[in-house]
């Protein structure tokens, strides 16, 4: 594994998210209410809605559009077939880092 | 055929069901008068606890409002004692007037007892028997660190005790005897009981004899004891019994001895007189819980429709209103020569139950903690079969007898047709069941024909599941639904809680109202953060992350996930400068398209988030401010002309829907809201289909609500006619913050008006203290709101980039 400190934790608000951009497509990181931090895709896999933008609640986050809510730790779909990416992620003295194997450029080439 | 007369003293919940019966049995025959001391109707008594806790409101417990008065011709007299019966003349005769009967009811019910203590007199010593003394208590729970000694330990006395210490204050009671409620409990049960409320903060003195009440200035001050303790208190209530209110009577010279002396008929010593309820005596005793009461106000229909019906006293059963307190007992559980008791216990649960069997049959029963069985115990009391085949299982209820399985709907399956359902009102299995073969099919159509849980509630959930096991899978779920899984409660129940339980924060409403998730979902949680912030707008603060994405952005997202942009234009005007602002903005951020909308402004489409913040501060340098084009909150004020330009214009309909945009911006609502104000009746601002909206005509202004013109359309309904313009804005600034305290979120004001009825809104905003006061939380809460949150989010640009951008690292 090789991690990237992408941020402090703080930057991320509590029940939030923030976008990450890498090659493979936006990645959305969440903060729950507890403090931990979960990884995804950002698209939602219904209409591409922007998952980053959505409601944080419990592990869980609700997509702005049209209200599918995903389990932040698997990325199962709730009452959907549907699964969006989850990506391993880490806190550190207040800094997240994200496993950045397969998501840079490089890997892309 | 001349209709006889009836006069009734008293509208109690005894003689309100005498009355209905009445009604049912004789629709036409009677002209009623009805006087009552309290200056109201008949309202559902037992139900005042849950208003004390905060858990109801006043109006939901009303049983017959005046509407129901007059559909049934009765003349109602409230507030209006009366001073005396002649009995020769058949008159009654109250301080506005005498008027004559063929038949005279009296239903004074009872008065409370309070013991002549030293200093009983004092300001702050009060009962606990009617809406008075209820709104006394809640009145005095509002000062901060407020004290309250309750003496009585029985239901009444312990209800109070809750329903105070729910509101916040400290609670002390004081019983007599050595366990609580020591009519209906034995020591175990009480033990448990005592164990519940001291959990809840309340502090119990059993064994406690009151000594004197003293006080300062004339007002409470403390409760001492015989042993020389002192309670200090700023409220104390007596709620140690009730005694027959029988003066009346007695000065009418009728037979009274504790209560006044009734027959199985219900008739007193004259034939012409009825009796019903708290005030009599039958047979040597009194009485002073619903379910006997509502057998007699049957008698008292069938007496006087001269049909054959005498009244029996049954079995009673007892459970308390206090939420969170199962407990139940019926019959005699006294121990004796030749009783068995079964007793259960589960400690780790608080689980009590005890059984008392005489000559193989089942006597008595108390049970704490789990009382799902109760009922069924309730009908072996009551029909007296012998028990011996199941005695080895009998504590364990009805779905361990003949071996069938342990479905919790199997207990009332088993249950016979005359197992008693509805305590208060005597309602028997058989005619729920008949009443759903006669397709009342859900809980308000059973409610309405049987009565069954119409008083206290507390069967609500056996009655449903009576439904359940008739109907099967055809039974609908109740139409109160909770907000959604994370919760059992309504919309409006929440509301209630949060203002009457003052419930300040979101962890506060998780934790208190039983919230099943850790915080809530996206449905339940923009709609607490909105409550939250209409009733505590300084305590709380509005929470983004509970927010829906154009909301806490502050921009509506689109469909490609980019933003549009609306500034406002107050009353729709704008200027060159503004124009040249918003072009030069649509320039430099390659906005593809520019739009003017129905609500008389631009709006600016296809902006990428991560230009917001830029886009709104080159529009701020402008003077412009945000439209909320996608809030939650009021969006426009369209208008006309007016008279600055129009021939028929004939007010100045521009600068009254500026005036109100400037007053109502940025204030948060349960929908979006949206004015408008047309300068005459031709109405070229549309004001007829507005939340709000308002015509001008030569006499002043005609203000309109509850208007639609999307999925629904509605024409507006008139809420008020006002001389001047700042009528005109006070009007509207009340309703649009009755709107923000009482509507369920998501609901636009045409629907919540539907709901509450116009004649509810009409007649609160009537009163000019009303309106003054509403007028002054909405600027209270304004103090916070109306500010432009463009402003706010322009200084933080970064949040809206994003965290990192991995794609560029193979540059580095």
């Amino acid at each position: 594994m090789s991690w990237i400190d992408i941020c402090a934790i703080d930057e991320i608000p509590l029940r939030g998210a923030r976008k990450l951009k890498t090659s493979h497509g936006c990645i959305a990181v969440f903060r729950t209410a507890d403090n931990e931090v979960f990884a995804t895709s950002n698209t939602c896999p219904h209409k591409g809605g922007p998952l980053s933008e959505g409601i944080v609640h419990g592990q869980s986050v609700t997509c702005p559009l049209h209200n599918w809510v995903f389990d932040l730790e698997t990325g199962q779909a709730r009452g959907e077939t549907g699964k969006i990416a989850t990506y391993p992620l880490k806190v550190e003295d207040g800094r997240v880092l994200i496993d950045g194997s397969g998501l840079t450029a490089r890997d892309a080439a | 055929m001349t209709r006889k007369k009836l006069v009734v003293i008293g509208a109690g919940m005894a003689s309100g069901r005498a009355l209905e019966h009445l009604f049912d049995a004789d629709p036409d025959g009677w002209d009623v008068t009805l006087f009552n001391a309290e200056p109201r109707g008949n309202y559902n008594r037992i139900m005042l606890s849950p208003v004390l806790s905060g858990e109801k409101s006043y109006e939901e417990i009303v049983t017959h409002d005046e509407t129901w008065y007059a559909d049934h011709g009765v003349t109602y007299r409230f507030g209006e004692k009366v001073t005396e019966v002649d009995r020769i003349a058949r008159t009654v005769t109250g301080e506005n007037g005498t008027v004559d009967y063929d038949k005279l009811l009296i239903a004074t019910g009872s008065n409370p007892f309070m013991i002549p203590l030293p200093g009983h007199d004092l300001d702050g010593v009060i009962a606990y028997r009617d809406l008075e003394d209820t709104n006394r208590m809640i009145d005095a729970s509002a000062t901060q660190g407020a004290r309250a000694v309750v003496i009585g330990g029985g239901l009444l006395g312990l209800e109070a005790a809750a329903g105070l210490r729910m509101r916040g204050m400290e609670v002390t009671v004081v019983h007599l005897m050595g366990h609580l409620m020591d009519r209906q409990l034995d020591p175990a049960a009480g033990y448990l009981l005592r164990k519940d409320l001291e959990r809840r903060g309340i502090d119990v003195r059993v064994s406690s004899n009151s000594k004197e009440i003293v006080g300062e200035d004339g007002k409470v001050k403390a409760l001492v004891l015989e042993d020389g303790t002192e309670l200090p208190c700023d409220l104390l209530v007596m709620a140690v019994g009730i005694r027959p209110n029988t003066a009346l009577a007695a000065e009418a010279g009728l037979a009274v001895g504790r209560g006044i002396h009734v027959d199985d008929q219900m008739i007193t010593s004259d034939e012409n007189i009825l009796s019903v309820g708290e005030c009599i005596e039958h047979d040597g005793a009194v009485f002073g819980l619903v379910a006997p009461l509502y057998d007699q106000a049957k008698v008292v229909a069938a007496t006087l429709t001269g049909r054959d019906a005498a009244f029996t006293p049954k079995e009673l059963s007892t459970k308390l209103k206090v939420t969170g307190c199962d407990l139940f007992s019926a019959g005699d559980f006294a121990e004796g020569e030749g009783r068995e008791d079964i007793v259960y216990r589960d400690p780790a649960r608080g689980i009590y139950k005890r059984l008392v069997i005489e000559n193989d049959r089942l006597i008595g029963a108390v049970m704490y903690g789990d009382t799902a069985d109760s009922n069924w115990f309730f009908g072996l009391i009551q029909s007296g079969e012998d028990i011996s085949e199941m005695r080895e299982t009998l504590i364990f209820g009805p779905a361990y007898q003949g071996g069938a399985a342990s479905d919790p709907l199997s207990a009332v399956a088993a249950l016979p047709r005359d197992a008693e359902i509805c305590g208060c009102n005597g309602i028997c299995k058989g005619t729920i069941t008949d009443a759903i073969a006669g397709g009342a099919t859900d809980l308000g159509a059973v409610r309405a024909q049987t009565k069954a849980s119409a008083s206290c509630g507390t069967c609500t959930g056996l009655v449903e599941q009576v439904l359940q096991v008739t109907l099967g899978d055809d039974f609908q779920a109740p139409a109160a639904q909770p907000i959604c899984g994370c919760c059992d409660l309504t919309h409006e129940d929440v509301r209630r809680l949060i203002k009457g339980r003052e419930l300040k924060s979101q962890d506060a409403v998780w934790q208190e109202l039983g919230w099943k998730t850790r915080n809530g979902c996206h449905v339940c949680r923009p709609a607490v953060n909105f409550y939250l912030l209409a009733d505590w707008p300084l305590e709380y603060r509005d929470d983004p992350q509970s927010r829906f994405v154009n909301e806490r952005k502050h921009a509506n997202i689109q469909k490609d996930g980019t933003f549009s942009v609306v500034p406002r234009m107050w009353g729709g005007i704008t200027n060159a400068a503004e124009l040249r602002a918003i072009a030069d903005a649509a320039d430099k951020y390659d906005v593809p398209t520019v739009k003017v909308t129905g609500g008389q402004r631009i709006d600016l489409l296809g902006v990428k988030g991560e230009d917001l913040p830029f886009i709104w501060a080159d529009l701020n340098e402008a003077g412009l401010v945000s439209g909320h084009a996608y809030s939650k909150g009021l969006r426009t004020v369209k208008t006309c002309v007016g008279t600055d330009h129009c021939r028929f214009g004939t007010q100045d309909s521009t600068g009254l829907g500026i005036k109100l945009e400037q007053i109502l911006w940025g204030a948060w609502t349960p929908h979006k809201v949206k004015l408008a104000v047309s300068g005459c009746p031709r109405n070229c601002a549309e004001a007829t289909c507005k939340d709000v909206g308002i015509i001008c005509v030569d006499s002043g202004y005609q203000v309109g609500v509850g208007g639609a013109a999307g999925m629904d359309v509605k024409e507006t309904e008139r809420l008020v006619d006002v001389a001047s313009e700042a009528e005109a804005i006070e009007w509207t600034t009340a309703f649009i913050q009755l709107y923000r305290e009482n509507a369920k979120y998501l609901d636009r004001p045409y629907k919540w008006v539907a709901k509450v009825g116009l004649d509810w809104v009409k007649e609160t905003l009537a009163s000019a203290d009303d309106r003054a006061r509403l007028v002054a939380a909405f600027e209270l809460s304004q103090s916070i709101y109306r500010k432009d949150p463009w402003a706010d989010h322009a200084k933080q640009a970064e949040r809206f980039q994003p965290l990192a951008d991995l794609t560029l690292e193979a540059a580095e």
